[in-house]
């Protein structure tokens, strides 16, 4: 009863925060919101017993990917007013087309037929945590997909250095090395200065 | 562990070229500058010794419960996939020395995409299938904005990393429903669930968002918006490799997507695939006519080509898969050839891609655009040259499988294809001399050219073994 109560709560709060998310002028809001929709979302894998899931949701998408979005907000300046501008201009054709896809969807749902589902998703086994029983998986029936994902990353991360590295010249750079090698002698030089007679 | 290791067997090449890209990554960030010219040959070498892996180990099995399969047919594709990457890379060479634009990255990028399209031609399910396309595609994104100073190849690389992006996504919510409503992403577990006669509507909707996302791969209307202005805006050896390899593996798992999990579903995809195979034939060629810019008149070739292409998967026979690859192999020298004619296309030092620049080119340079027009006419399909094989072989799949209509519009269509193909050669022999191009193209280029004028002349004598292997690999697709 508890369970299903919290649902609708999330589930609720999730859906507010999405449609906020599209519908709120300022674009920092709407990022904020998102965040929420995240953080909700988390709660219902919570609900689920998916603990391991929810805290990636958190890290990953709170913690990086939003905070990402949150600083381009705020850092380009992009006129969002005139973003819209031609809104109502493309309105008729985008509520054709719109229309068009819900109609679509609306006949197929009605002829929709689901399997019915085999029984609840079998739970871990007793004394094996969510994340131990994800990480058994991952790493022995799974491994070709996972080294296949870090391949992947590897290359986004060559793409990300070609097209962004340059080498500048002319940059002064400290060298920690050079500056321990320096001894006394070679850094201070006394001279004895005449008056009247600058240093040459 | 015996079972992880006969896994592991079948992933041999795939192995050494994973390994080997990134030794040549370590050798590029530590050899410094001076050191490109041998990272390029060693990236050559590296995919010949993957060949050569294949083609002495032929490892056939289902490796990690149907995830990777190495059969006939992943091996023809494979096979076809490296020698588009080795081609690129031997005669981008100078290009991008004339460019300014060496960096061993390059061919580290090229090698994992080259990696991205085995998998590809290897996929048993629908993640494989994934990983496999976004390996390759990442790699293609970087390497369309690799001229990144200037803006055309920016652009190219941003626009086909976006609409790249956008079909991943539609082609992700399909997965996601075929495995909702089939339970499993397996090729083969799909297959008999969907023999027993379930075929449900969402199913049906996944399906339908597949074969979006795959069109978008192999650029077929209505998912070809990208093509001329990535093609135009890439590094010339890059449009050359985008034209050739990522199509040919992107045509593959294409093919095997819809007859290895779907074939009781084959009435649904065929409407749409039919669909796609007529508009991509009728635009690729409608579209081209108006076209001056050359890379832009190859975008829309390859479009229709593409659309020709498909031809043979709607027929879903034997024969029609075996008619795509002997296609694909084709395309493949053709397209590569006329490319490195398009390398070639240099006056006082500068690229020109204009159609009107090859003005008099036989009266300049006869061999070349001796060589120029053979391959245009085989784009044409004029018998008795290679193209005219390629179309041959998937009309009569076509017909043998009772699509006549199909035929009959492949057949009416190439006639104003075969006219923007020959305004090309009318131009080179009967318009007045442009002023001639630079002589010295570099050996690479030339043997390129040479090699593929010889391989379109010739194809209609050296045929049997290139049909017979595609006959074998397509009887692979068929349990």
């Amino acid at each position: 009863m508890l369970q299903t109560i919290a649902f609708y709560v999330f589930a609720a709060v999730i859906i507010f925060s999405a449609l906020m998310v599209i519908s709120s002028r300022n674009p920092v809001h709407s990022v904020l919101f998102l965040i929420l929709a995240f953080l909700n979302a988390a709660a219902l894998f919570i609900l689920l017993g998916a603990e391991f899931l929810a805290w990636i949701l958190v890290v990953v998408y709170v913690g990086a990917v939003a905070v990402l979005f949150l600083f381009v907000v705020m850092m380009l300046d992009i006129d969002f007013a005139s973003l819209r501008a031609g809104f109502m201009q493309y309105l008729p054709i985008g509520a054709i087309i719109g229309l068009a896809i819900v109609s679509e969807l609306i006949l197929a749902y009605l002829g929709w037929a689901t399997a019915t589902p085999p029984g609840p998703p079998s739970a871990t086994t007793p004394g094996v945590s969510n994340t131990e029983a994800l990480g058994r998986i991952l790493y022995t029936d799974y491994i070709f997909y996972f080294q296949t994902a870090g391949l992947i990353l590897l290359v986004a991360m060559i793409g990300a250095i070609v097209l962004t590295l340059r080498h500048r010249v002319g940059v002064k750079r400290q060298s920690i090395a050079r500056q321990v090698r320096r001894v006394p002698a070679e850094a201070i030089e006394i001279l004895e200065v005449k008056p009247g007679q600058g240093v040459t | 562990m015996s079972a992880i290791s006969s896994d592991l067997n079948a992933l041999i090449p795939e192995f050494v070229l994973a390994l080997g890209a990134m030794a040549l990554m370590m050798f590029g960030v530590y050899a410094g500058a001076a050191w490109q010219r041998i990272a390029n040959g060693a990236a050559i070498a590296l995919l010949i010794a993957t060949v050569a892996v294949l083609g002495i180990l032929q490892p056939h099995a289902v490796a990690f419960g149907g995830a990777f399969i190495a059969d006939p047919f992943a091996e023809f594709v494979k096979i076809l996939v490296i020698l588009g990457a080795v081609l690129t890379l031997f005669m981008g060479e100078s290009y991008f020395e004339r460019q300014n634009l060496q960096q061993f990255e390059f061919s580290v990028l090229v090698v994992f995409s080259v990696l991205g399209m085995m998998l590809m031609a290897s996929a048993g399910d629908f993640i494989v299938l994934y990983l496999g396309m976004e390996l390759q595609s990442l790699a293609l994104y970087v390497l369309a904005a690799f001229d990144r100073d200037n803006l055309r190849s920016t652009e190219a690389g941003l626009k086909y990393f976006i609409l790249g992006a956008l079909s991943s996504g539609m082609m992700l919510y399909g997965i996601s429903l075929i495995y909702g409503f089939a339970g499993t992403l397996t090729f083969t577990k799909v297959a008999m669930l969907v023999h027993t006669g379930n075929i449900t509507i969402g199913l049906i909707f996944g399906l339908v968002f597949l074969i979006s996302g795959l069109a978008f791969k192999v650029a077929a209307v209505p998912f070809h918006m990208w093509t001329p202005d990535v093609y135009e805006g890439a590094p010339t050896p890059i449009t050359a490799f985008f034209s050739a390899s990522p199509k040919i593996a992107a045509m593959a798992l294409f093919v095997r997507a819809m007859i290895a999990p779907f074939p009781g579903a084959v009435d649904q995809w065929r409407e749409v695939i039919y669909l796609i195979s007529i508009l991509s034939m009728v635009l690729g060629t409608v579209a081209a006519i108006g076209q001056a810019n050359i890379k832009r008149l190859m975008a829309y070739s390859s479009i229709a080509n593409m659309g020709y292409i498909l031809i043979g998967l709607v027929a879903g026979t034997v024969q029609g898969v075996e008619g795509v690859l002997v296609y694909l192999a084709i395309y493949l020298v053709t397209t590569l050839g006329t490319f490195a004619c398009i390398l070639a296309m240099r006056r006082s030092g500068h690229m020109v891609e204009n159609i009107p620049d090859l003005a008099g080119l036989a009266q300049t340079s006869p061999g070349f655009a001796f060589v120029f027009a053979m391959l245009m006419f085989s784009l044409a399909g004029i018998p008795p040259l290679a193209g005219f094989f390629g179309k041959f072989y998937v009309y009569l799949a076509a017909i043998n499988a009772g699509l006549y209509p199909l035929a009959i519009i492949g057949v009416v269509v190439s006639v104003p294809l075969a006219f923007y193909y020959l305004r090309i050669v009318k131009i080179m022999y009967m318009d007045e001399p442009a002023p001639s191009f630079d002589s010295t193209m570099g050996w690479p280029v030339a043997s390129v050219i040479t090699g593929s004028g010889i391989f379109t002349l010739f194809f209609v004598l050296g045929a049997a073994p290139l049909v017979q292997s595609a006959t074998a690999a397509a009887q692979a697709l068929f349990p």
